[in-house]
């Protein structure tokens, strides 16, 4: 008989029941509401055990790889341990082994963490400063390629964890992390469909490991980037994305400056607008939207109604937190 | 009539329109092209104003799952509750309307026969008053 791990405990499932009426009969606190697979109010993972297929359906590519399944629609054939998703991150310590202004406001921060840790490029991680206080950053770095986990942290005025780490981290420090979540990151397969990244400030940061990880793996249809910032001196890494436009016919750099007359090489106004004046027609496009959440939100609109599925959009907003 | 025969026949004349329209598949591809429309189109969409369009969108899934005849939860009671703060808002006839016209047109676009629409339509008709708060 099949059977379900659920918080410490396991469920013997019977023939027809799901995960969801499993878990629920056995008064395990999973929320749900339409119970047709269709709400994803039932959204759990399984850390141990494969979903099948059927209960998958609906879930955004980067969600499937990552074993989410709709516990309501779940019948599965072999036993599975499953979690809700807030309850699968786990916790460990890193040890920062550098820190080096990307501007004159962004920080990189370069961590190696004490155990391996299992990630895509693009996910975020929760870094703390004490037990009651963390921040999620994104990960720019690119597991296989890049030996530590790589941070860009925008220093925000009185921002009590990234002014801490602007100005009291020191490397050799350990910190507390948590993580990886996020589903904002590179799925292999249709190698050949066209990507359009848009992100504004140290939004660059996933974008720029979600873009060498296309790359890595092999992505050959046309990848452009639009980064942008109000003046020239938020601009960061342009030298290395320059490079990498070089070195790869398919990827377009695009850096953009709202607030400043554009030099060469730089367009002048905001990089949404500006990606959405060169790309009228988004149908068929994969889409990467990180950084300010009124330009993600915008701009997923925007991308949404000009054609874009709603499968194809990617997106995290910064969202900063100004409760204490 | 063979076995074989006897049972197509009963499934198909005892298939939901769920079923005729290509069940959970016919949804997914119905929803982008009807939340599209229904964002694009400035009767309506001052009601979508700031709200998570990943959730929206799930909710229009559930809302053409219901229309198609599939399965779903929703009772007249939840049609109320979840449509109380658009009708103080203003919500009315016209808008239910409106929507009822981009449902049509989705499904046109995607070819399904006309009876078959006229079916939808006559599901997603008999949830107005409970949306319109009556
Ligand atoms: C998914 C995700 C990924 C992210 N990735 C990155 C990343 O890669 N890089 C990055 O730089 N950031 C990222 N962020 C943002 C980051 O998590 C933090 O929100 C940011 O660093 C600010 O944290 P802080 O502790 O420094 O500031 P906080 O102390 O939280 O303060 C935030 C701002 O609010 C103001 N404020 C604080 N308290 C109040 C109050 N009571 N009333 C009014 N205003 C107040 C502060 O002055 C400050 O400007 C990400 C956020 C999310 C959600
Ligand atoms: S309860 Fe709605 S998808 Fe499972």
């Amino acid at each position: 008989m099949t059977s379900i791990t659920y918080g410490g405990n396991t469920y013997p499932l019977d023939k027809h029941q799901s995960v969801l009426d499993c878990l629920v009969g056995h008064g395990a606190p999973v929320p749900f509401s339409c119970r047709s697979g269709v709400c994803q109010t039932c959204l759990m993972r399984a850390v141990r055990g494969v979903p099948p297929e059927d209960s998958q359906r609906g879930l955004k590519d980067s969600l499937k790889l990552q074993n989410y399944f709709l516990a309501c629609v779940c019948h599965p054939t072999d036993d599975l341990e499953a979690a809700l998703p807030q309850e699968v991150v786990c916790s460990l310590p890193a040890t920062v082994t550098a820190l080096e202004p990307l501007n004159g406001e962004i920080m990189h921060v370069s961590l190696e963490c004490h155990a391996p840790l299992e990630y895509r490029a693009g996910q975020f991680i929760n870094l703390f400063r004490d037990p009651t206080l963390g921040r999620s950053y994104s990960l720019a770095s690119v597991p296989g390629h890049d030996e530590h986990l790589h941070l860009h942290v925008r220093r925000l005025p009185q921002g009590r964890v990234s002014g801490w780490i602007h100005e009291e981290l020191r490397a050799g420090q350990t910190v507390e992390i948590r993580g990886p979540s996020g589903d904002c990151f590179y799925v292999p397969g249709r190698p050949e469909q066209e990507m359009v990244l848009i992100g504004t400030g140290s939004g660059l940061a996933p974008l720029y490991g979600i873009l060498r990880d296309a790359l890595r793996r092999g992505h050959s249809g046309p990848i452009r980037l639009f980064h942008g910032s109000r003046n020239r001196a938020g601009l960061y890494l342009t030298g290395e994305l320059r490079e990498l436009a070089r070195n790869h016919s398919n990827f377009e750099y695009v850096p953009c400056v709202s607030g400043e007359e554009p030099a060469p090489g730089l367009e002048g106004g905001r990089a949404h607008e500006i990606a959405f004046r060169e790309i009228g027609d988004f149908k068929d496009k994969r889409l990467f939207l990180c950084g300010h959440p009124e330009m993600v939100s915008a701009a997923k609109k925007r991308a949404f109604l000009a054609g874009a599925a709603m499968k194809d959009i990617y997106a995290d907003p910064f969202n900063v937190n100004a409760a204490p | 009539m063979t076995e074989k025969k006897l049972a197509d026949w009963w499934n198909e004349s005892h298939a939901s329109l769920y079923e005729k329209l290509g069940g959970e598949a016919a949804v997914n591809a119905a929803v982008d092209i009807f939340y599209r429309k229904v964002l694009a189109d400035p009767r309506i969409n001052r009601f979508f104003e700031g709200v998570d369009m990943e959730k929206q969108a799930a909710k229009q899934k559930a809302f053409l799952t219901m229309a198609f005849g599939g399965p779903h939860n929703y009772t007249g009671m939840d049609m109320r509750r979840g449509h109380a703060h658009l009708v103080k808002q203003g919500l009315n006839d016209s808008h239910f309307d409106a929507v009822m016209e981009h449902l049509g047109a989705t499904m046109k676009e995607l070819n399904v026969p006309d009876e078959l629409i006229a079916q939808a339509a006559a599901i997603a008709e008999s949830t107005r008053n409970d949306v319109l708060g009556r």
